[in-house]
């Protein structure tokens, strides 16, 4: 569809990526025509508002959700072609975490077994082998194993519940980790340690990331490149800093001017764009932003803008991009 | 000066719970002007919410209250039930965090709007309807008509949050609380509703208490701050004197710890370590020693009083304040 400057070999290739749900008769066109590529190595950092398609893409890259059309390549096959034990066997080199840690362990289950039992289901026999992975990924994550091994989840508070489920997403090595809205549920102070826990498992475990988040500063604090979603497209795609400093999309604008500063040197900027996104079942023609933007004309209503080129490395899907 | 609208006198909070009394709000005092904005800050479990609740006398039944809330010259705490429920959605108007929680899904958005209207300021249902058209319009409802027919799931969390404010605006309150009234909402809808919130407030010329657990929220939109933890106010201060100069080392660390837009990426951030106290056990020191990184031995031993030094109106609970050096009387 289009040419991003395509980082060599990239460890995930998506290509021209369609899921919808079927809502009584009506469809979800929740992810519409998206391509995008992960290098080894790199963390690519998703943004967009709830309800852009965001989550929705990260399941359909692990196929938890299947596309209606398109591709996904990880590590040169194609995972949309997959079934069955394939799949199962290629699920054990990527992992995911949730937003809200705590619904994401079984309360009834103690620590070491949660984090055990992908080992379990990757077919690892040898207990004390399981046991000695359990033990290392939990001391990886800053938990003491001897202790936590044995309690069960509502013993923890929410920051230690998604170390919890990092160490559980790190025990079978993968490569790759979508990460959804990970620290969102998270208090400020707790916040901040979770993000240095990422990059740091990154760095020791050699793991290629998707960062899924709403927060701009947060996905810019981890990200390599970043690429912003708006009702089911990709707006703009680009290296964290350059995107930041210059945004190329009016959305990525609208989104970085609404962000509140902790500075009150910085005035708030009155009433930025107005307006709501419009729903998903019926998207508008032509750009999908155009309703809410401050630039558009007729052609954006009629056209469909693909991901261009307006700076090396950054892409952005308008018409009339900002200089 | 005039009296102040609202003084939180030495207001504790405790709970019942099967571990012990939880001292959720620990000898507070505050105080807001008419036409004020006040932001209180802190992390979840600081107290903020039950602080509030505690000015709206809206407490869980056991819970057990102590000190004052002395609200337009009457302490609230004392008011007989009925004069209470006057006061509040009147002169005394909240809006939640959770639009959806807040609104009733089985009434039409007119009714709970004319509810309100009529119950408080004895207007015939016509007016009332008149004046709930002209709020939603104030609020940004397009249609407003419309709407009025609609229930609460027919609209955006964003629109949700609109007509609870309509509702919460619709007396013409001295006081507005809002808990954490954007935390549900987008970026760009929560860019929105603040602006709103804060034209409503000049436009009024009410009283506002924003509680938030982001800094960002108050910086550009609040007079002064109150920062909580572990159930007391530990640094007070006007914004900007605040921003310039933290004097209390929680305060400047949450700062530290919130991701920078003008960061480089893969930063490191100034992460505070190990979690607020346990409630229910409080700590004889400061609730902050433990993770501070300034704690010395004098932090674990004693609590430290709110206190001010160079500026009569910066308030800080620290034996060991940052920044106090420097630039003293400037």
């Amino acid at each position: 569809m289009m040419q991003l400057a395509v980082p060599e070999a990239p460890l995930l290739n998506v290509d021209n990526l369609v899921v919808e749900y079927g809502l009584g008769n009506k469809t979800v066109h929740a992810v519409s025509g998206v391509s995008f590529q992960v290098a080894r190595g790199e963390t690519l950092g998703l943004v967009g508002e709830s309800g852009c398609g965001k989550s929705t893409l990260g399941r359909a890259v692990l196929q938890l959700r299947r596309a209606k059309s398109g591709r996904v390549l990880f590590d040169g096959e194609d995972l949309t072609a997959m079934e069955g034990e394939a799949l199962r066997r290629m699920r054990r080199r990527v992992q995911l975490i949730f937003q809200d840690p705590i619904a994401s362990l079984n309360p009834r289950r103690r620590i070491g077994d949660i984090v055990a039992e992908p080992l379990i289901i990757a077919g690892v026999k040898d207990a004390a082998e399981r046991k000695r992975r359990v033990h290392e990924v939990l001391s990886a994550v800053g938990l003491d194993p001897d202790l936590v091994a044995g309690r069960l989840p509502h013993e923890f508070s929410g920051g230690q519940c998604q170390r919890i489920c990092i160490a559980r997403s790190l025990v079978l090595n993968p490569e790759f980790i979508v990460c959804d809205e990970p620290v969102s549920a998270l208090d400020v102070s707790i916040r901040a340690q979770i993000l240095n826990l990422l990059e740091e498992m990154k760095a020791r475990f050699g793991l290629t990331l998707l960062f899924i988040a709403h927060d701009l500063a947060v996905v810019k604090a981890v990200s390599d490149r970043v690429a912003v979603m708006y009702l089911g497209r990709l707006c703009e795609v680009g290296p964290s800093e350059q995107l930041f400093a210059r945004p190329a999309h009016p959305y990525t604008e609208l989104l970085l001017q609404a962000i509140p500063v902790p500075d009150p040197d910085v005035r708030p900027a009155e009433s930025v764009a107005g307006g709501e996104p419009p729903s998903p079942i019926a998207p508008p023609s032509g750009c999908r932003f155009r309703t809410r933007c401050p630039r558009a004309d007729q052609r954006c209503s009629e056209e469909i803008p693909e991901l261009r080129q307006v700076a090396p490395g950054q892409f952005a899907a308008c018409h009339h991009p900002l200089a | 000066m005039s009296a102040p609208l609202l003084t939180i006198a030495d207001v504790t909070v405790e709970l019942p719970t099967p571990r012990g009394n939880l001292r959720a709000v620990d000898h507070v005092d505050l105080s807001l002007e008419a036409g004020r904005t006040l932001g209180i800050v802190g992390e979840s479990g600081c107290g903020k919410t039950m602080l509030s609740r505690a000015v709206l006398q809206l407490l869980p039944k056991k819970a057990k209250l102590t000190g004052r809330v002395m609200f337009d010259g009457q302490d609230l705490v004392r008011l007989a039930p009925e004069s209470l429920r006057r006061l509040r959605g009147r002169d005394l108007a909240v809006v939640f965090q959770d639009p959806m929680t807040s609104l009733n899904p089985v009434l039409t958005i007119g009714t709970q709007l004319m509810e309100t209207i009529q119950e408080h300021l004895e207007l015939d249902a016509p007016e009332a309807r008149k004046r709930s058209i002209e709020l939603l319009a104030a609020v940004g409802i397009p249609a407003p008509e419309q709407r009025l027919g609609q229930y609460p799931h027919q609209c955006s969390g964003g629109m949700r949050q609109r007509i609870a404010i309509a509702i919460a605006l619709s007396c013409e309150p001295k006081l507005l609380i809002a808990d954490e009234p954007t935390t549900a909402l987008d970026v760009t809808i929560q860019a929105q509703i603040l602006d709103l919130l804060a034209r409503e407030q000049r436009r009024r010329h009410m009283a506002m208490i924003i509680i938030t657990h982001d800094l960002g929220v108050v910086a550009g939109r609040a007079d002064e701050v109150a920062v909580m933890y572990a159930g007391r106010v530990v640094e007070r201060a006007p914004t900007s004197a605040l921003f310039k100069r933290m004097h209390m080392p929680y305060t400047e660390a949450l700062l530290a710890a919130i991701p920078k837009l003008d960061a480089a990426p893969h930063t490191p951030l100034p992460a505070i370590s190990g979690r607020p106290p346990d409630p229910t056990r409080p700590l004889r020191g400061c609730p902050f020693a433990p993770r501070c990184r300034y704690a010395t031995g004098r932090c674990h031993e004693a609590k430290p009083a709110l206190t001010s030094a160079e500026m009569p109106d910066h308030l800080y609970a620290c034996f060991h304040p940052i920044q106090m050096a420097e630039g003293v009387g400037a």
